[in-house]
């Protein structure tokens, strides 16, 4: 099984994360990289609970990401609260039905999905299940790619705060919940981050796909 | 410690390979986990450090303007980065302000900068003074410099204001496009292989 595909930890060697150098394992800890003298680890250093931990972090703040408003409009004295939701709503029922999906899947399903992925992702690899290892490892590349378009409404926020000042007449404030919201996006990104991708194939059984 | 010569492991998975050259167009994926160990570059240094000054003239050309004016009964007001995020610090929300100053200017700028400093340097197959510390820096930011995610925001902020205001693109929303499409060619370029690229000198 594995004279076809040999892991770097069974032939004792360690990639390095940063420069991607291959290092023999002296078997020591705190031994650093030849070249960039980053520190190299077998698997990242706790990788398990920084993970979970960043992640149920991120979940308790993405709760009043989506319950406070994150956006105050106000016109003649006329008070409108925004929440990610219904900011969505508001772009649909006004006619930007497109716009209307991509802040949808950006703000609410990215986050969700995330949320998602990466649980399954540590309640798997922590079994050491051999279930769609292929499939796992492509879901938290995707975790990866996608997690920081999540910071797009943070973004919409502060622009129409900074260009909607006209006095009495239109004015729109930022509100709690965009706060949250973006740190609940730096979050789950340290935690998609912190987070082993060697950890899904580190099994009891055989390394066959 | 001692390092070994052509092998490739694959940060995804573990799998070790030996290395090999790749010819026009190849991309090298891991057996195993199916990710992209290693691909053909077409561009050698010369090209990306032309790419990167033109990224950083474009990123200047992107702060400096306002990004869009909005009309309203006569009156114009436009706002520029800066304004945004100042803006957003005195608005009590000083957190969206320092993550929207980071994202969108602090990284983005260091990124842009080391990256060409260390390019600079790698045209004649050198390694630049500070290299290593820069290569570092360059990883450890990588992944938070989001100005392409800011494009799409500015777009969807324009489709809100729209409805109740006139909406004047100005000169920082195309240079902020022409950035991303810059941005785009970058996610390519895997910048490991200056290491290789590069001869180590006894400083």
């Amino acid at each position: 099984m594995s004279d076809v595909l040999p892991r770097a930890s069974e032939l004792g060697v360690i990639g390095c994360h940063v420069c991607g150098l291959v290092c023999k394992d002296i078997g020591v800890d705190g031994a650093h990289c030849p070249r960039c003298h980053s520190a190299l680890h077998y698997r990242k250093a706790a990788s398990y609970s920084r993970t979970w931990a960043l992640l149920i972090a991120a979940f308790v703040l993405y709760i009043p990401a989506n319950v406070l408003p994150i956006m105050r409009t106000v016109s003649l004295g006329d008070v409108d609260d925004n929440t990610i939701l219904s900011g969505v709503v508001e772009l649909w029922v006004k006619g930007s039905p497109d716009l209307a999906i991509i802040v949808f899947t950006a703000s609410i399903m990215v986050p969700m999905l995330k949320f998602f992925a990466l649980v399954t992702l540590l309640w798997s690899s922590h079994r050491s299940s051999t279930w769609a290892r292929q499939q796992r490892s492509k879901l938290y590349r995707l975790v990866e790619l996608i997690g920081y378009w999540s910071m797009l409404d943070v973004f919409v926020v502060a622009l129409l705060t900074a260009l909607v000042q006209f006095g009495l007449l239109s004015r729109v404030e930022p509100l709690p919940g965009v706060i949250f919201f973006g740190l609940t996006v730096v979050l789950t990104m340290f935690a998609s981050m912190s987070f082993d991708p060697r950890l899904i194939w580190d099994g009891r059984e055989s390394d066959d796909r | 410690m001692e390092t070994s010569p052509p092998l490739l492991i694959c940060e995804h998975c573990d799998t070790v390979y030996r290395r090999r050259e790749l010819g026009c167009g190849e991309v090298a994926r891991c057996v195993r986990c199916a990710a992209v160990l290693d691909r053909y570059h077409r561009l050698g240094p010369g090209a990306m450090f032309a790419l990167v000054v033109t990224a950083m003239v474009v990123f200047i050309q992107a702060n400096i303007w306002p990004i869009v004016t909005l009309g309203f009964n006569g009156q114009l007001i436009s706002t520029t980065l800066w304004g945004m995020i100042v803006m957003m610090w005195h608005q009590d929300a000083q957190v969206v302000a320092v993550l929207t100053a980071a994202t969108l200017f602090f990284f983005p700028m260091c990124k842009m900068m080391l990256l060409g400093w260390v390019l600079f340097f790698a045209r004649n197959g050198k390694r630049a003074p500070g290299f290593r510390w820069a290569m570092v820096t360059l990883y450890r930011v990588g992944p938070w410099t989001m100005s392409e995610v800011f494009v799409l925001g500015a777009l969807v902020a324009i489709v809100k204001a729209h409805t109740y205001f006139d909406v004047i693109p100005d000169p920082g929303i195309f240079a902020y496009g022409a950035l991303t499409l810059l941005i785009t060619i970058f996610a390519g370029i895997d910048t490991r292989r200056l290491w290789d690229a590069t001869e180590e000198q006894s400083a």
